[in-house]
């Protein structure tokens, strides 16, 4: 009775992301973009027009030598649950094109329904969405190597990380196929998460005590899923938006650049229980 | 106003309305053959299969029945036509005198070429379709989408749309988009005919009074099983 119970609860998937593993290298923005059949332009370096799914962001602590220090950043989609499902971009969505799974924990984006508005770049305070300007160009050739599994985009839509969804999707086909309903844990990973090198990044099940990103995060799902280890922070805590993304670090600094604080503001106070 | 008056206004009027109607007829009848007999043979190009297979014959010929050919893979992944790796374990040779054997045997068999058959069935790229999830788990029927097919002699004529390029079986037959079968179209809406309305099996709340009352210790409760019935925040079941 006690397994069943646990079973019927609904999954949160999220991500923990360690960053004094992360070395920057940026494998995780490229296993992505391969992934997701993410557009790029000619001139991929100028980040207004760019589009990547997962950003590796560079912090630096305004030191001078000797205490100058760095640390890499990588930013997916939060998928935020904010208040019972409020993420900010789906609360303004006028065209529901993009909703929060209560099943999955996932924020979907349907790119068939989406007519463009932007309204939910603007909401988003993580800059995790991006838009369309043109219809998608592959070079001759490279249309073979495109995951069949995504749809690629149109020319005035918005896109965003969807966690590899496309792999949940098969993960439990396979299950169906075997007669479960459950996945294991490493049956359904995000790209990012097998292509990072360093083994920055976890992903799993936020409700399930024996994921790893649980014994990492330690959330505390009954309050916003404020972690309960000492050297996990979200992005923009205050906010309320309740991200399903932690990040690792053990430097006081690397966690205090996780909101705008002000310098002598007791930032550790929005973690107390 | 005097019954004179009134005879005065039906002469005139009667006068005026005749050609008005009748054009208004002919141009209305135009646009119904239009819409309904010719717009639809411009709008789909009539295109033949590689080769005419027929499933009668195929099917009293193997063993598992549709699953012979149309397969699960171990992934869970649906083989759905299968590829020429299957074919060949029975046809590497001709065995019969159908030339459309021959032809199979001495353009693909011979040269391993796949066969470019043409998918009825295929979907819009933004579509996930699970397979596994509705014949394993929900142990549905083939023919609730694909008809009687594994009954057919010959392949039938496949209808491209000239604008989408979608085969016309997701349109459906009927233009208006009508139906009478479940398999005759297959459009979201079908799709959300089953998933807006039905609720699981075992759910025992949909059962009628008093049966959903009755102790029932041999069912389980649906639960957090994949429900059926999708809400709106479920468009990522079925989009990709």
């Amino acid at each position: 009775m006690k397994e069943e119970g646990k079973h019927k609860k609904a999954k949160k998937y999220g991500m923990v992301i360690n960053l004094d593993e992360c070395t920057g290298c940026g494998a995780c923005m490229v296993a992505c973009m391969a992934e997701n059949n993410v557009p790029f332009r000619e001139d991929e370096s100028n980040k207004l027009d760019s589009i990547a799914w997962m950003r590796v962001y560079k912090l630096t602590n305004g030191k001078s030598y000797p205490d100058a220090d760095i640390c890499y950043l990588p930013r997916p989609c939060m998928h935020c649950e904010g208040d019972h499902g409020h993420s900010p971009c789906v609360s303004v969505c006028p065209a529901t094109a993009t909703d929060y799974s209560h099943e999955t924990g996932i924020v979907s984006q349907i790119y068939t329904r989406c007519f463009g508005c932007r309204y939910c770049m603007g909401a988003c305070p993580y800059h995790a969405r991006y838009f369309n300007w043109w219809d998608p160009v592959w070079p001759e050739g490279t249309t073979k190597y495109l995951n069949p599994n995504v749809s690629p985009r149109m020319r005035g839509v918005v896109e965003k990380c969807s966690f590899c969804f496309h792999r949940y999707q098969l993960a439990m086909d396979k299950a169906y196929f075997e007669g479960r309903a459950e996945l294991e844990e490493d049956e359904y990973q995000t790209s990012c998460t097998q292509a990072c090198p360093a083994g920055a990044i976890t992903f799993g099940d936020l409700n399930n005590p024996e994921h790893k990103v649980y014994q990492l995060a330690k959330p505390d799902n009954k309050h916003g899923g404020r972690p309960g280890n000492p050297n996990v922070f979200r992005l923009l805590e205050r906010l309320g938006t309740n991200p399903k993304v932690y990040y690792i670090s053990s430097r006081e600094w690397v966690r205090r650049a996780g909101d705008n604080y002000l310098d002598n503001e007791d930032f550790a106070k929005n973690y107390r229980r | 106003m005097s019954p004179q008056d009134d005879k005065a206004k039906e002469v005139s009027a009667d006068g005026a309305a005749g050609p008005i109607i009748l054009f208004f007829i002919i141009g209305l009848a135009a646009s119904l053959v239009f819409g309904w007999v010719i717009f639809p043979k411009l709008l789909y190009s009539q295109k033949k299969q590689p080769l005419d297979f027929n499933h009668i014959l195929h099917v009293e010929a193997v063993e598992e029945g549709c699953e012979s050919c149309h397969f699960f893979r171990e992934d869970g992944s649906f083989s759905g036509i299968p590829k020429l790796a299957q074919c060949v374990e029975c046809h590497e040779d001709v065995q019969g005198e159908d030339p459309n054997e021959v032809k199979f045997v001495e353009e693909y068999v011979t040269n391993g070429r796949e066969v470019p058959w043409l998918v009825y069935a295929r979907q819009p790229d933004c579509v996930f379709f699970s397979h596994a999830a509705h014949v394993k788990k929900a142990e549905m029927d083939c023919g609730t989408c694909h008809g009687h097919i594994g009954e057919s002699e010959h392949s039938r004529v496949y209808e491209e749309n000239r604008i989408t390029g979608y085969s016309r079986d997701i349109w459906g037959k009927n233009i208006s988009g009508l139906k009478e079968h479940t398999w005759e179209r297959m459009k979201m809406d079908d799709c959300a005919e089953c998933h807006a309305t039905k609720e699981l099996k075992t759910d025992v709340e949909t059962l009628p009074w008093p049966i959903n009352w009755l102790p029932r210790p041999y069912e389980k409760q649906s639960g957090n099983q994949a429900r059926v019935k999708t809400v709106k925040e479920a468009c990522f079941v079925c989009h990709k």
